[in-house]
């Protein structure tokens, strides 16, 4: 019996040795040296491998460092805010309009986005919304503005349309979700019950549908934090983020344990909030089985 | 006057009839069963009745009013779904209070109703559970007392004890008639169990394709079928082809195995005529008699037991009778004093004409 365990453990260890064998190559390893790096200084050409705090020090006191933290901290937040806002109908939509023979073209139809690149979608929005952009000339020709708007292109607001629009089939997919698990006559019994098909809304299909909210939030807001690539193309100076800081550290300042302090508050940040989410979704999700 | 009443509903799917030309009354405080096969549309009756389908002919009105355009939200009907509908984000307590929130009474009386519907209910203490953490029987209960707090005129309770076991559902059975005599309610059950529906109902009405088929009280039901499908669908019925012949200008009912006798004389009044028929008659209307062994009254004929079921109350036998073209089902108690008979025994039956019932063919 014992011995018949014991082989049976041994076996699933052989099988996500390869896997694991992955992880820790390609994720530990590098997270570990980052932490390394981030107690260690930049001397000139050499690296001064004294521990220290010198780097937190510093990235907590200059408020350059701050002010691109709280700015990514805005973008995302307004991201995900925007996102998920324009992803619940959608689900929705999906979920109880939708024949059921086709959800799964409509959800097909969702990913489309996904056919091209992220930076190809980015540099589309450089187009939409240039100086001379689609957006523009197209508000100019209306005759709706005399002169091109300036503030959608190259600023705080370029980035967050951008990442909304790159995000949106992220939070669109758990939300349908949600919403699919929902018993339909769950609505029924609250209609029966006196409520209006609104307020059988947040009563029911609100309530249960937010896991997957919840989820959402998770999904966007993580990955959007430690953006690069969006904030580069469209944000200008003023849309600059902590990856852009982190990445000019390493690359251009010379001065990689400044940039891996950056990056390890950075991940300390979305670990903090993204255990808040996770506390709120084991609330909503009290209840179910 | 009834308090509900339906005339002339047809409900279409796309181009299927659900359900052709319903005309119901249902009275104040009656308990009322919809009794039909899977797909004969009890339960689209039933969510008609509730508003959440809607006739494309006929009138529904409820307490003489209309319902024509009236939501489910403004009926004075709630519903026991099939699957109960428990809020399983909410407690127990919040879901039978669900449909107070609009009512105009003050949080302490709602309490105070909340408690009052969970003791009906037989749920005391159980408020602040949650409640996907109640098993079938419970969350029977709360579906029950959620709906029962409202003091709809109607209650309708879709196949409320399918999902239970055979213990509890017959429980849940005396529970249910017992709660509708206290509260005084009138309830509409569907059910597709003819022994619950005979259990519960002061009157049924058995379904088949769409159509009411049978309207009539339990006992009528199943001592006078008026078609051969409701015959069959309620208890068990053998079912004897046989002939109907004029002889000195009464009628005699031909039936093999069980010779030829004068029609019962309220057969008679029933509108038979000479042809072939169908003779019904009750596994409970056949008695086996030991051989050699005498009932006083009653019509005799020999067969062969060719299987039995034994039930511990009751033995079900098949009986071949001497020239009979297929065997006959009896009903026996089992008493002490009565041995079971095995597979090949040579048995009398005796059986009652007055207990035969007529279908005649075509």
């Amino acid at each position: 019996m014992a011995d018949r365990q014991r082989s049976g453990s041994g076996r699933g260890m052989l099988l996500i040795s390869g896997p694991l064998l992955y992880a820790v190559v390609m994720l530990a390893a590098p997270m570990a040296a980052i932490l390394v790096f981030s107690f260690w200084t930049q001397d000139f050409l050499n690296i001064d491998t004294t521990p220290t705090w010198a780097n937190y020090r510093e990235a907590f006191s200059d408020p350059i460092y701050r002010e691109l933290m709280v700015r990514s901290l805005k973008i995302s937040a307004m991201v995900t805010a925007i996102t998920v806002l324009l992803a619940f109908p959608v689900a929705y939509f999906i979920s109880f309009r939708v024949r059921p023979e086709r959800k799964a073209l409509w959800i097909f139809l969702v990913t489309i986005p996904f056919w091209t690149s992220y930076l190809i979608r980015v540099f589309l929005w450089k187009v939409i919304l240039g100086y001379n952009g689609v957006l523009n000339s197209a508000l100019i020709g209306l005759g709706v503005i005399d002169e091109p708007l300036t503030l959608i292109l190259y600023n705080f607001n370029a980035v967050v349309i951008t990442l909304a629009h790159a995000f949106a089939p992220f939070a669109i997919l758990p939300i349908f979700v949600a919403l699919e698990r929902i018993d339909r006559s769950l609505l029924e019994a609250a209609l029966d019950l006196g409520e209006t098909r609104l307020s059988a809304f947040f009563r029911v299909t609100l309530p249960l549908a937010m896991p997957g909210v919840v989820g959402a939030c998770l999904i966007v807001f993580i990955p959007t934090i430690g953006d690069y690539v969006t904030p580069r193309l469209v944000g200008g100076p003023g849309g600059l983020m902590i990856a852009n800081m982190i990445q000019t550290q390493f690359l251009k300042l010379n001065n990689a344990p400044l940039g891996a302090a950056l990056a390890v508050i950075a991940m300390g940040i979305v670990t903090i909030l993204a255990l808040v989410f996770l506390a709120l979704n084991r609330r909503f999700l009290r209840g179910r089985s | 006057m009834a308090l509900i009443s339906l005339t002339g509903i047809d409900k279409f799917y796309g181009t299927y009839h659900a359900l052709r030309g319903i005309d119901l009354d249902i009275a104040e405080g009656e308990f009322f069963s919809l009794l039909g096969p899977s797909g004969c549309g009890k339960t689209t009756l039933l969510r008609t009745i509730a508003g959440f389908e809607h006739p494309e002919n006929g009138v529904l009105t409820i307490d003489g009013q209309n319902m024509k355009g009236v939501g489910p939200n403004r009926r004075p009907t709630n519903l026991v779904f099939q699957n109960y509908a428990i809020f399983p984000h909410l407690t127990v307590a919040e879901n039978v209070g669900f449909g107070l929130r609009r009512s105009p009474l003050s949080r302490a009386d709602k309490t105070k109703a909340v408690a009052e519907a969970l003791a009906m209910a037989g749920l005391d203490g159980y408020g602040p559970r949650a409640a996907h953490a109640l098993s079938g029987g419970q969350r029977q209960r709360v579906a029950l007392a959620r709906a029962l707090i409202l003091k709809p005129k109607v209650l309708l309770l879709d196949e409320p004890l399918s999902a239970l076991d055979r213990k509890l559902r017959e429980q849940m059975q005396t529970e249910l008639r017992r709660l509708q005599r206290q509260v005084g309610i009138t309830f509409i059950l569907v059910t597709h169990d003819q022994e619950e529906a005979l259990i519960m109902s002061d009157r049924i009405a058995v379904m088949f394709d769409g159509r009411i088929a049978q309207l009539d009280t339990p006992e009528g039901l199943y001592l006078r079928p008026n078609s051969r499908a409701v015959g069959e669908f309620i208890g068990l019925m053998n079912l004897l082809p046989g002939m109907l012949r004029p002889e000195d200008g009464r009628l005699l009912a031909d039936i093999p195995g069980l010779g030829a006798i004068p029609l019962p004389p309220d057969l008679v009044a029933h509108g038979a005529a000479p042809g072939p028929a169908t003779f019904g008659l009750r596994p409970e209307s056949l008695s086996l008699m030991s051989p050699g062994g005498a009932l006083p009254t009653g019509q005799f004929v020999d067969g062969t037991v060719t299987e039995r079921t034994y039930y511990g109350d009751m033995t079900y036998y098949e009986v071949a009778l001497d020239g009979a073209p297929d065997p006959v089902t009896c009903s026996m108690k089992n008493l002490v004093s009565r041995p079971v008979l095995e597979r090949g025994a040579r048995t009398r039956l005796a059986w009652e004409p007055g207990a035969l019932i007529l279908f005649p063919d075509g």
